[in-house]
């Protein structure tokens, strides 16, 4: 085991570093809350960016035209992306984190090369339309169909919880061809047009009070059969291969996030006034704080270790699952503590006194937090996921 | 970046675990809290011929020359299968330069470990052959304390772990001073960490196993989520901890900001070891509670290992002071 760095990761990282040195003072001012419009246009600025400068596709193939860079890299590049404060990866998650390095590893060659270039620059922007309302952890359950007419599949039904859909130019959408097969065998992953007739976005309104999510509804809607994704009747399965790219990297961010949003409780703590003292003199409050930050430290130490593996055996197994359910739970005290120690403060969701140096918004966030036990994979869905192919433990049917 | 065990490392664990596994029975463990005070001195030695002890003793010293990270994951095993004895202390004298050290490093001598304070509560006094005391200031080589100055608990917390009440220690040869007992803090934190994670391990391996076989309202208990999610979140600590662990033993072998980062294992460790070892005498239920079973000695361990030389307290005040 080592964690010193090889000479190429040495390098990579300085090269890194340079690049984010210069570029980030030229970036355009961050958008306004709530402008999808200029959001959309800040997240493909910066993805135009890391194409020019050879960071795009990070972790795709290079025959795809991604950088091929290994885990460790990967894990450098999101590390320093991080500390540097660059923009995240926004609007364009779905585009360059599932449907890009699917359509790499499953698409035909004239589908790789009519979507996969425009994804690399920011030229395009992609939503999910997996999820559906009576469809969500039992997703195999999804209903939208889609009926074959000539060389089009006429596609009705209702998606939901469809991120930057209100932007987006393509969504990979997956739906019932085959209702009569057993449900994970008759679905199919395809791709739509966001501006085919028939579709309705109605933005969702999340407790945070962001509408990063839409409900997609779906009438009738004329998607071309070239627009299928490997075969007919075969989605779950290229659906499951999405998920067979995470190396282990996709909370680094988020992770190496809340270590500064640690840091800036602490400093909060230093100068909160308790009693003749500061919050932080009470022994209470600085173990619990010291105790979440040792836990983000050996979190990290766990993100390292599913990069490794990732690296070795090509996936990072259910590490994934043990690290969302780790990581919530300290998100989770962490907020507790946040709003403690901000008292009256937490009443603004973000920080109009100033109290956060950082300006960092530790209402917002341990709102956000939230979310962190139920996207993606609900906390119980993790806990099955870990005691069944972890544990070895039977499955309750 | 490599934080995976390899294969090397794999394969030294394995072999420890299969010795273990064969020589560390429940049936060993239970007659061995029929005899408090024994140290199982052929398994001592079997320990040092397996070089259990000098692992990071250099091999021109007759050790085996290998790092901290290869300790972490020799004290996991040792934890796993609970076994007794003051391994912590016999390790770190094996890696002194003392005259006890080669004994020490073969399993012939068994050396104590005590942080300084009176009284002082010694584990394993009666199978001593010599016990290191660490205070801040310095660190201090004795013989064992004289049975006339010690009072022997008639109930320790761990039936594996016998303990003297001593009121003096004795005064022994100094052999280092703050620099040497801080390193022996931090070792001894790091390896109190791994033996917790073991522990841990072991506890839900024995509860994971009950809940597959244990059937009641006609299935399996494990297969009810209130009990698989108990176990998961054990789990989840566990791997946590486990790399942890890791990445604290590379940072020692590589120099890097070691300290912050044992505090950190020792932290998520003890929180683990605690919270696995629970779970296990919960998902036994009634059972669980009873002497005969081995859940309680997974707990108690973990709790005996919170409070020897590096505590889990410390570790909390020494990482509040690095924000």
């Amino acid at each position: 085991m080592r964690l010193r760095e090889t000479a190429e990761e040495q390098e990579f990282r300085s090269e890194l570093r340079a690049w984010l040195t210069a570029t980030l003072p030229k970036l355009p001012a961050p958008p306004p809350f709530e402008d999808w419009a200029a959001k959309r246009a800040y997240d493909t600025g910066w993805q135009r960016r890391l194409h020019d400068a050879g960071y795009a596709g990070i972790s795709w193939p290079q025959e795809y035209g991604g950088r091929g860079a290994t885990p460790s890299e990967e894990l450098i590049f999101l590390e320093e992306t991080e500390r540097a404060g660059a923009p995240y990866v926004g609007c364009c998650f779905v585009s360059t984190l599932h449907a890009g390095p699917t359509i790499g590893a499953e698409g035909t060659p004239a589908q790789r090369a009519r979507y996969l270039p425009p994804i690399l620059r920011g030229d395009h922007v992609w939503c999910q339309g997996f999820s559906e309302p009576e469809a969500g952890s039992d997703l195999a359950s999804l209903r939208t169909r889609a009926v074959r007419d000539g060389d089009h599949y006429v596609v009705t039904g209702q998606k939901i919880w469809t991120s930057h859909a209100q932007v987006a130019d393509y969504c990979e959408l997956l739906a019932r061809t085959d209702p009569d097969a057993p449900r994970h065998r008759g679905i199919t992953w395809m791709v739509m047009a966001m501006d085919s007739p028939g579709i309705e976005v109605r933005p969702m309104r999340t407790l945070t009070g962001e509408s990063e999510f839409s409900e997609m509804f779906l009438d009738e809607v004329r998607i071309p059969v070239e627009n299928v994704v490997g075969a007919e009747n075969d989605g779950w399965r290229v659906a499951m291969v999405t998920f067979g790219f995470e190396r282990g990297t996709a909370f680094v961010s988020e992770l190496l996030g809340s270590m500064r949003l640690l840091a800036d409780l602490v400093d909060i703590a230093r100068k909160t006034p308790l009693g003749n003292a500061t919050a932080w003199d009470d022994a209470g409050i600085r173990r619990e704080l010291t105790v979440l930050r040792a836990e983000l430290d050996a979190e990290w130490a766990l993100t390292k270790r599913s990069v490794s593996r990732a690296a070795r055996y090509g996936n990072p197994g259910v590490g994934g699952s043990v690290f969302k359910l780790a990581y919530h739970e300290t998100r989770e005290r962490m907020g507790e503590v946040a709003l403690r120690l901000l008292g009256r403060a937490r009443l603004a969701l973000d920080d109009p006194t100033g109290v956060s140096a950082r300006q960092l918004d530790h209402v917002a966030q341990t709102l956000y937090a939230l979310s962190l036990s139920i996207a993606a994979g609900t906390a119980q869905i993790q806990r099955n996921i870990v005691g069944e192919r972890l544990l070895g433990l039977p499955k309750e049917r | 970046m490599d934080l995976e065990p390899t294969d090397d490392q794999a394969a030294l664990t394995a072999e420890l675990a299969r010795f273990l596994a064969d020589r560390v029975t429940p049936e060993v463990r239970r007659s061995a809290t029929d005899q408090p005070g024994a140290v199982d001195r052929d398994l001592w030695q079997a320990l040092g011929e397996l070089g259990t002890f000098g692992l990071v003793v250099p091999e021109d010293r007759g050790g085996v020359g290998l790092g901290m990270v290869e300790a972490t994951l020799v004290f996991e095993e040792l934890g796993r299968a609970a076994v007794p004895g003051p391994l912590v202390g016999t390790f770190l004298a094996a890696g002194l330069d003392l005259a006890v050290s080669p004994r020490a490093a073969a399993g012939e001598a068994v050396v104590g470990l005590v942080p300084a304070g009176q009284p002082a509560f010694v584990e394993h006094r009666a199978g001593l052959d010599a016990l290191l005391v660490v205070a801040s200031e310095g660190v201090t080589l004795a013989g064992p304390p004289d049975e006339a100055a010690c009072r022997p608990v008639a109930r320790p917390l761990d039936p594996l772990t016998p303990v003297d009440v001593v009121d003096a220690l004795p005064d022994g040869e100094p052999v280092g001073g703050p620099d040497l007992a801080g390193r022996l803090g931090r070792d001894a934190a790091l390896l109190a960490a791994a033996l917790q994670v073991g522990l841990a391990g072991g506890a839900l391996a024995m509860a994971t196993d009950y809940a597959q076989g244990r059937v009641q309202f006609g299935r399996p208990i494990g297969s009810f989520q209130a009990l698989k999610h108990l176990l998961a979140d054990a789990q989840v600590a566990v791997e946590v901890a486990r790399a942890a662990v890791a990445a604290a033993g590379v940072e020692i072998d590589e120099d890097g900001d070691a300290g912050r980062a044992v505090d950190a294992a020792r932290i998520v460790a003890s929180r683990a070891a605690e919270r696995a070892t629970r779970t296990c005498i919960q998902v036994h239920g009634g059972i669980g509670f009873t002497w005969e079973l081995d859940a309680h000695l997974f707990l108690k361990r973990a709790l005996v290992l919170d409070v020897g030389v590096g505590s889990a307290e410390e570790a909390i005040a020494s990482f509040a002071a690095s924000l």
